[in-house]
């Protein structure tokens, strides 16, 4: 080791001056192929209080599970115009929705298969550093994902959205910060 | 795929925890419960690769962005991005906001009493070059009042943000100023526990990189994580 890391710093409550023009909201043009789905999801404090000053980062591979990055040397199709990157601020009311195409699996360095999921970066006043999460979807294979497994039971549910009765490409995950059962499950990376 | 290494943890004390009540709004806005260990995988050692027609030439001299010029101080801010193995980042994107000199922020929900520069936006980003370089034209951002604290006062400084080569990198931090007074009673700047660590991100002033008549240069060099030498680290 040479040099020594950057410590982070909170993005404070005026984010939207220096962020707003890199917002992604939908990540996927129509040429993309793949299955499309909407994420609406609230960001809450402990308390259960709307965050509408956060903003949401997500990072996903396409439908057949390849990032567009160069580490990713797997001999998968790409699509040019998908770059897998989504950036939202909170509204008022702590809100943020995306659309985007449903990832393909993909597998650890070990080889094992992951279920479909999505990373997410969380920022905000208050968040000294950012928070990181995953986000699965219904109806996957979660009991042999590897990092589920790493997760107790009873919280592998707060990062599995949850599938909208009236529009199953529609699906609710909300994001709680603090406050202990309901508590979105947090990863050290 | 096994040349993907890893990104190596930070030291402890060198990043702040989620909880420092002295910064009042981490109170409701941290977890409670342990964070799980995230073992890496190709989804967190690939990230979003940004191109360089993303921004303009203007985009990072945040003095040109309308008719007339900013009122304050001039500065140059300028450095390399580099990992902690001492490898430069390069054609990555940096985006940056801050303060007028009045330090007032152009955003609705800054009431502080103090005035808007219509010459001055505060927001500008631009990609690191071949070798990991940067370089902003500014104005020196004031110091503002918050309501954490009774008589609480931010030092100057500059909010950056940076992706680096994975999703494993992202940082997002603030630049303050050689020799800011504030900086001994802000929270922020204390969240960090170790003093080294919070140095890290004080610019140097640099008579060498200052053009005469013009500007005053400031250097800020940025350490995003590296990747260790062995592929099993956890």
């Amino acid at each position: 080791m040479s040099d020594e890391l950057t410590p982070s710093q909170t993005v404070g409550p005026y984010l939207h001056i220096g962020l707003d023009w890199l917002n992604t909201r939908d990540l996927a043009p129509s040429s993309v192929p793949g299955e499309r789905v909407t994420i609406h999801g609230r960001l809450l404090d402990a308390e259960g209080q709307p965050v509408p000053d956060g903003m949401i980062e997500l990072w996903q591979a396409n439908s057949h599970g390849k990032y567009a990055h160069p580490a990713d040397t797997r001999d998968l199709p790409l699509h040019e115009e998908f770059l897998g990157f989504g950036r939202q601020p909170t509204d008022q009311r702590g809100e943020f929705v995306f659309t985007t195409i449903k990832p393909g699996a993909v597998p650890t360095l070990e080889g094992q298969l992951q279920a479909p999921h999505i990373l997410v970066n969380i920022f905000a006043r208050g968040l000294l550093r950012q928070l990181v999460t995953r986000l699965y979807f219904p109806g996957d294979d979660h009991g042999s994902d590897p990092v589920m497994r790493l997760i107790p039971q009873a919280r592998q549910k707060t990062l599995i959205a949850v599938a909208q009765p009236d529009d199953p490409s529609r699906f609710q995950w909300n994001i709680v910060i603090g406050g202990g059962a309901n508590e979105t499950v947090f990863f050290d990376l | 795929m096994s040349e993907l290494l890893p990104y190596r943890k930070a030291v402890p004390g060198s990043q702040p925890d989620y909880l420092h009540p002295p910064y009042a709004s981490t109170v409701k806005r941290s977890p409670s419960q342990p964070l799980i260990l995230l073992p890496q995988s190709l989804s967190e050692l690939t990230g979003p690769v940004f191109g360089h027609e993303r921004v303009q030439a203007q985009d990072s001299d945040l003095t040109r962005q309308h008719a007339g010029e900013p009122i304050g101080e001039r500065i140059i801010v300028t450095g390399r991005v580099l990992d902690e193995n001492g490898r430069p980042v390069p054609h990555t994107l940096i985006e940056i906001w801050q303060a007028n000199a009045a330090g007032r922020y152009q955003h609705k929900n800054d009431q502080h009493d103090a005035p808007l520069d219509p010459n001055f936006t505060g927001a500008g980003r631009t990609m690191t070059d071949a070798r990991g370089n940067y370089r902003f034209l500014t104005i020196r951002p004031g110091a503002y009042p918050w309501g954490n604290h009774p008589n609480a006062w931010r030092p100057a400084h500059i909010h950056f943000s940076l992706f680096g080569n994975a999703f494993a990198t992202r940082l997002v931090t603030q630049m303050y100023f050689p020799g800011d007074p504030l900086l001994d009673f802000d929270p922020i700047y204390h969240s960090i526990p170790d003093e080294k660590a919070r140095q890290r991100l004080i610019a140097n002033f640099k008579l060498d990189l200052t053009e005469p008549q013009f500007a005053l240069g400031l250097q800020f060099d940025i350490v995003l994580r590296g990747q260790s030498a062995t592929p099993m680290e956890r």
